[in-house]
């Protein structure tokens, strides 16, 4: 076999989702699920049914976005008065106060990554369902990143966690938790889920089968 | 049913005859870009003394406090757990649940689950219960383990409070920062290609 001019699926063979061995495909098309000699998990030709979960966790994401960002995500009380906060009006309130280095860093987390990731995942829905020739290589990288990018949209969540046990200082003032936290951490599990659905390997065949 | 060197790239399927890779290479996928496979140096050893060094890092990290605020009298101290507790005393019970998964139990899941592998393999034997298994499922909890970020919402929350009231770093904070370091060179001295070899042998 030459290298890299046939793919496993083209040879029937398949390459374990957890392990990576790469086994005969011979019980995959039957009844039957295949289970990978090495590591014991199921295997699959394809991330199963890649398009529409990641489909479904998209929409959700969205939907959990906008409670997310409209609701507050804490309430600080201080002398007997009550102040909200949501997002946005956090990353405001720094910018104001000069802060903008922090501002910006939770700008990035909160809002930018978040909706990036979740553009760049119907961008790559949309070219697989309608087969896009266009750098299929750039869209893997473009997948990439949206991989590894999620995990830092939690910096939000951990700072309210932290704020909830530090201020707590007698009656002065307290900080807690709003439902807006709940929808942001929802909108960051529902997009990691997304993206680990999805797989790369569907730009690659739309590629060959208009090539031949 | 298996060919051991035959390697298919998991990004674009394509298949590959691998040689072994000389020390410190890397393999990287001619279509796509996707890194194939990366020979580490000593991957064994190495990782197993990461991992040792993580979890002792981590014990201290969640003994003690790693921040305080102070204002006026008051002095009000915080552990790793802390914030967890109140959130779940207030109602946020699923708050506290994924950010106690993410921050404490998957981070020390990992280090204790490579321990329980890497240790029989470095005297060249078999994990006794089920290291596949386990393998897979520390594989799988990669991405849910958060500490990192957890370090960067730290650093926010000590600017934040700044203006508040006096914020004094604790022990743990130090050994959180370097827990961070030692993590990644965990998880970058690992190879995972090595441990499925060394499983499937000796099985």
């Amino acid at each position: 076999m030459k290298e890299g001019f046939a793919t496993a699926l083209e040879k029937s063979l398949v390459s374990c989702h957890s392990c990576h061995l790469v086994c005969q495909a011979s019980a995959v098309h039957g009844k039957g699920e295949m289970i990978c000699p090495r590591c014991g998990s199921v295997l699959h030709q394809r991330k199963p049914h890649s398009l529409s979960r990641t489909w479904a966790l998209v929409i959700a994401a969205f939907i959990f976005y906008i409670p997310a960002n409209v609701l507050p995500i804490t309430t600080v009380t201080s002398l007997g008065k009550a102040q909200s906060d949501t997002i946005m009006s956090g990353v405001i309130y720094f910018i104001h106060t000069g802060m903008w280095p922090i501002a910006l860093v939770i700008f990035i987390a909160s809002v930018f990554v978040p909706l990036v990731k979740l553009f760049i995942l119907i961008y790559l829905l949309v070219s697989v369902q309608r087969k896009w020739q266009w750098r299929p290589k750039d869209r893997t990288r473009l997948y990439r990143i949206t991989e590894a990018i999620g995990r830092w949209s939690m910096t939000d969540i951990y700072v309210v966690t932290i704020l909830v046990a530090l201020v707590r200082l007698g009656g002065l003032a307290t900080i807690e938790a709003g439902p807006g936290a709940i929808f942001f951490a929802a909108v960051v599990v529902s997009t990691m889920f997304a993206a680990m659905s999805f797989d790369p390997r569907l730009i690659w065949d739309s590629m060959e089968t208009n090539y031949e | 049913m298996s060919t051991a060197s035959t390697i298919a790239c998991h990004e674009c399927d394509l298949l590959y005859e691998l040689p072994a890779l000389p020390e410190g290479s890397v393999a990287k996928c001619s279509g796509c870009g996707a890194v194939l496979q990366r020979h580490k140096r000593d991957s064994l050893d190495r990782t197993l003394s990461w991992t040792i060094a993580g979890l002792i890092l981590f014990v201290v990290a969640n003994s003690f406090p790693f921040l305080a605020l102070k204002s006026g009298g008051l002095v009000r101290e915080t552990t790793l757990i802390t914030g967890v507790v109140e959130l779940y005393n207030e109602d946020m019970r699923s708050l506290a649940v994924l950010v106690f998964l993410t921050s404490i139990l998957f981070p020390v899941v990992q280090l204790a689950g490579m321990l329980y592998l890497l240790l029989p393999l470095k005297v060249n034997r078999l994990p006794w219960w089920k290291p596949a298994l386990v393998f897979r499922f520390i594989r799988s909890l990669q991405p849910w383990g958060m500490m990192e970020v957890f370090m960067v919402g730290i650093l926010v929350s000590m600017v934040k409070l700044a203006k508040m009231a006096k914020v004094v770093p604790g022990i743990a904070i130090f050994s959180f920062a370097i827990l961070i370091f030692v993590l990644a060179a965990a998880a970058s001295s690992l190879d995972p290609h090595l441990v499925w070899n060394r499983l499937e042998l000796d099985s």
